[in-house]
């Protein structure tokens, strides 16, 4: 627990622009506090670099308490590196040793482009939730109480545990076909368990899913390394669950 | 010169917003296809109004610094969201929901403003749970509430320690929706640098598009501000490394007069700070103040043998631990407000009872609710003789599903796990109650140009309740703005499209322009971070917790000296044509440099002590109260709406003077 202080050597993914083709530079760090985070050591580097006259690493950060999904790193070879159930901002360096050599990337896949050293593009994300990530319901002031429809708590628990996805890629770039399906399901399945997303269930699973193909998302083929990655613990189930829509959309659509 | 009209309607304070809704101009359908609304930050209030306007067929753009609408930091609220449902049957209804905002806020809020907030509390729930938002249910199928602190109800709606986060997915995923239907235009990583004001209206903005550089022009009918509040002022806060006051400083620079800026809530469950590397605190929700019970050992010589660690938390006696909140607050104990909370820890710590190394921290302790709820689980499972052990375990497994991801995050941080042992706690700043000063109809004393949740001032008066902000959020964004700017509207359907070459936008652009100029030509020795860190210390130690006369001129001159070195000695490598995140954290930085200085003009032009703001000149002396903040209604019972002035250190003050008719004011107690 006490706080100590190690030596590491980072690899660190440099890369100027989206045209550049990028690569791998060594950083040595000293005296690096067990008691920080992985970004706050990145932190140091970078006033390090700054006071050099050195171009600091560009990364993505901003809530560093695990729930903004901005964070994504991908360290020694693991999305969020090797803690489990975390962030990138929330992965501590007691977890590494003294002397060790770390491997920083950006998350890697089509569909996430590189915009600067370790920073990617994932407004594909955002583009396969405007194709159906919602319920469609205005504002108004005259929808019926909140209480008036119940729902099993066991349904709502399960929704909620859907709905925790930060979106933040890393089940994407864990997964060797870099397929966006814990994701795309997680949201089809809280809309699925309750009685509001019931209403166009159909259309939100085909249109999510046509979205993730335009995007160059690859195939889901169930290996499972997405769930062990999530920083959010979203569970495969979730996937099984997408399926079952699917079935259903494709052999009762009404189309 | 704008004045100060608030434009509170007239009549009964439970009529008031129906009767304006009532009287207020509307737009025809087929106009509002014409009219476009420029909406500037993508959390709760603006992504909420974000996608109401689309809906109701106005042309959006909305802007944010994240990548994504739906990283805005309302993500992080954790505890919950606060509506009189009365579902509990335990007395609660629009008028104690109204009644507990004024008083929590220490009158120092605007009445009409916080009736209505109350009044539309309840739409939220039914609309959020319409969206598919998933609250926390019992087993009947129907919403779980949870207490807050400052009230005698159970209102606070929630999803595990992740409230922010769903409802802030839910005003996503409607906004999305409208993305989709190519109604909003989104404009991510995208930072707001400039307002344009043409002819006294506000017309537009100038933005720097944080990948490529570019700086761009957009007009608009109106502009909305929601990109929340300062609080990483303080450098340390709980707030996210991006928050800033970037947006709302230019607004207030171009006319729109800034209120109550010493307003600062001080949260008291923070998980306390650990060393030099730390970038931010992290916030413990207050939910857990439901749950846990707030200690420090009784006897200076336990707390010396904590702090060795040769004595450990959990082998103290019940005798030996002062709970000092139930101790001094018996009608509220563990629950009293935020600013008291936070003022009981710093004075224990201070009379040197810190439980940590530091000596800032005391313990938030699940000891006595492992047993409660680990009694009541054993009954509901069927153990009719349950041993200690399982007691013990039911009572952690109950713990863990109301509050997991918290323990969790807390275990993650502090490497202690809070299941065996006690969290240790701080208090850290949080929000910040005051900001642009608003109307009623949330207008900014800039015509066009509107504010809301966070960003503006109006709701909370000088202390937040908690499980408000998120309501106050969503109110304006789903339920206030959607009417209100159309009353403003109504008078542009002839305006017509509106043009980004006139003088104002060329000279705007030249503004933005020539601060990037000057930001990369500094070329000195010292890093952004080096003088936000100074600015964060002067701040904390001078214008935080406990604030004085003499403290805050110092601050003022000292704000001032650190500006003039960062104007003069600041380094910022790489180009600004292209992203660079150093060139963005500067800009947030030099702005924070001035409104710090206003920060602390304002808290030692205050001199009372009222909610998060507390000045050691004003205490109550004797009686029941002694100790206790003492306010001053007869010279201070105002809003301080300050205008811009070529420098902070000479903004002119305008008071709006607080009317209270339908509360009595009366000395805040919760004893």
């Amino acid at each position: 627990m006490a706080e100590k202080f190690i030596n590491v050597t980072l690899k660190i993914w440099r890369q100027k622009n989206a045209q550049d083709a990028g690569k791998m530079v060594d950083y040595p760090l000293k005296n690096v506090s067990t008691d920080s985070s992985f970004l706050e050591m990145l932190d140091v580097l970078n006033e390090e670099l700054v006071a050099k006259g050195e171009e600091p690493v560009a990364f993505d950060h901003d809530c560093r308490e695990g729930i903004c999904g901005m964070c994504s790193l991908y360290i020694n070879g693991e999305a969020h590196g090797p803690d489990r159930a975390v962030t990138t901002c929330q992965l501590h360096m007691r977890m590494f040793k003294d002397g060790e050599t770390i491997t920083i990337e950006p998350f890697r896949a089509t569909a996430f482009p590189v915009i600067k050293d370790l920073i990617v593009d994932r407004d594909s994300f955002d583009r396969i939730m405007q194709k159906g990530g919602f319920v469609s319901v205005n504002t108004s002031g005259n929808t019926q109480d909140a209480n008036a429809l119940p729902i099993r708590k066991e349904d709502a628990d399960n929704a909620f545990d859907a709905a925790t996805c930060i979106g933040c890629g890393g089940c994407v770039a864990t997964c060797k076909n870099a397929s966006a399906m814990l994701f795309v399901s997680a949201k089809v399945a809280q809309f699925s368990l309750l009685p509001q997303g019931k209403v166009e269930a159909q259309e939100r699973v085909k249109n999510m899913l046509h979205q993730m193909d335009v995007e160059g998302f690859g195939n889901c083929t169930n290996t499972g390394a997405c769930e062990v990655e999530c920083p959010k613990g979203i569970s495969l189930d979730n996937i099984a669950r997408f399926n079952r829509e699917y079935m259903k959309a494709a052999v009762l659509g009404s189309e | 010169m704008a004045t100060l009209d608030s434009k509170i309607p007239t009549g009964p304070i439970a009529d008031k917003w129906t009767k304006h809704k009532n009287e207020i101009n509307l737009v025809n359908p087929a106009n509002k296809r014409h009219i476009d609304i420029i909406v500037v930050g993508t959390g709760l209030a603006g992504g909420a109004a974000a996608a109401s306007f689309a809906e109701m067929g106005y042309k959006v753009k909305s802007f944010c610094y994240q990548d994504s609408p739906r990283r805005a930091h309302s993500i992080a609220a954790q505890g919950g969201i606060n509506a009189a449902k009365n579902y509990q049957n335990d007395g609660d209804s629009n008028y104690r929901l109204f009644y507990d905002t004024v008083k929590g806020g220490d009158y120092r809020g605007r009445e009409a403003n916080v009736y209505r907030l109350a009044e539309v509390s309840g739409n939220i729930i039914d609309q959020c749970v319409a969206q598919g938002v998933p609250f926390a249910r019992d087993y009947g199928g129907l919403l779980d509430n949870r207490s807050f602190g400052g009230v005698l109800v159970s209102r606070t709606f929630y999803a595990k320690g992740q409230t922010g986060q769903q409802l802030l997915l839910g005003a996503y995923s409607a906004l999305s929706r409208q993305i989709g239907k190519g109604k909003v235009e989104l404009f991510g990583r995208h930072e707001m640098l400039e307002l344009v004001v043409v002819d006294g209206k506000a017309r537009g903005i100038i933005s720097r598009d944080l990948v490529t550089g570019e700086i761009k022009r957009h007009s608009a009918h109106a502009v909305v501000i929601a990109t929340g509040g300062y609080g990483n002022v303080f450098f340390l806060s709980t707030n996210a490394m991006g928050s800033n006051g970037t947006a709302a400083w230019k607004t207030h620079k171009k006319g729109a007069y800034f209120a109550n800026p010493c307003y600062t809530q001080i949260h008291p469950t923070c998980i306390p700070r650990s060393g030099d590397h730390q970038s931010k605190l992290t916030l413990m929700s207050e939910s857990l103040r439901n749950d846990g019970r707030i200690w420090v050992p009784k006897h200076l010589k336990d707390v010396e043998a904590i702090r060795k660690g040769t004595l450990k938390p959990t082998e103290l006696k019940e005798e030996d631990r002062d709970y000092y909140l139930e101790r001094r607050y018996p009608a509220f104990g563990n629950l009293v407000p935020r600013d008291v909370a936070s003022r009981a820890a710093k004075e224990r710590c201070d009379a040197g009872y810190g439980v940590n190394q530091t000596g800032e921290a005391v313990y938030l302790d699940f000891k006595s609710a492992f047993q409660r709820y680990g009694k009541e689980k054993a009954l509901v499972e069927g153990v009719d003789n349950p041993t200690p052990a399982q007691i013990l375990a039911f009572g952690k497994e109950v713990i863990e599903s109301k509050y997991g991801n918290l323990f969790q995050m807390y275990q993650k941080i502090t490497d202690a796990n809070p299941y065996e042992t006690p969290m240790m706690i701080y208090p850290a700043v949080h929000y910040t109650m005051g900001g642009i000063w608003v109307d009623y109809n949330l207008m900014t004393t800039i015509p066009g140009c509107y504010a809301a949740g966070e960003a503006n001032f109006s709701d909370h008066g000088a202390n937040r309740l908690g499980a408000s902000a998120l309501m106050q959020g969503l109110a304006d964004g789903y339920f206030v703005l959607p009417y209100t700017i159309g009353d403003y509207l109504a008078d542009e359907i002839r305006t017509g499209p509106i043009s980004t070459e006139t003088p104002e936008f060329v000279e705007a652009e030249k503004a933005v322009k020539d601060q990037i100029d000057k930001l990369m030509n500094i070329k000195g020795t010292k890093t952004v971070d080096h003088f936000h860190k100074r600015l964060g210390k002067v701040m904390w130690d001078k214008v935080g917790m406990a604030r004085n006369a003499k403290g805050l001129t110092e601050a003022m001159e000292e704000i001032k000296q650190i500006r003039e070195e960062f104007w003069s000695d600041l380094k910022i490598p790489g180009v600004a044509n292209g992203m660079n995140t150093e060139l963005e954290k500067a800009g947030r930085v030099a702005d924070f440099l001035e409104l710090g200085e206003l920060f602390a003009k304002d808290a030692l032009h205050r001199n009372e002590s009222c909610g998060g703001h507390f000045r050691e000149e004003s205490v109550e002396l004797d009686g029941e109260q002694k100790g206790e903040a003492k306010r001053d209604d007869e010279n201070f019972k105002y809003v301080a709406a300050w205008e811009w002035n070529n420098t902070p250190g000479e903004a002119i003050l305008h008071k709006e003077d607080l009317k209270f008719e339908f509360i009595e004011l009366k000395q805040r107690s919760y004893k």
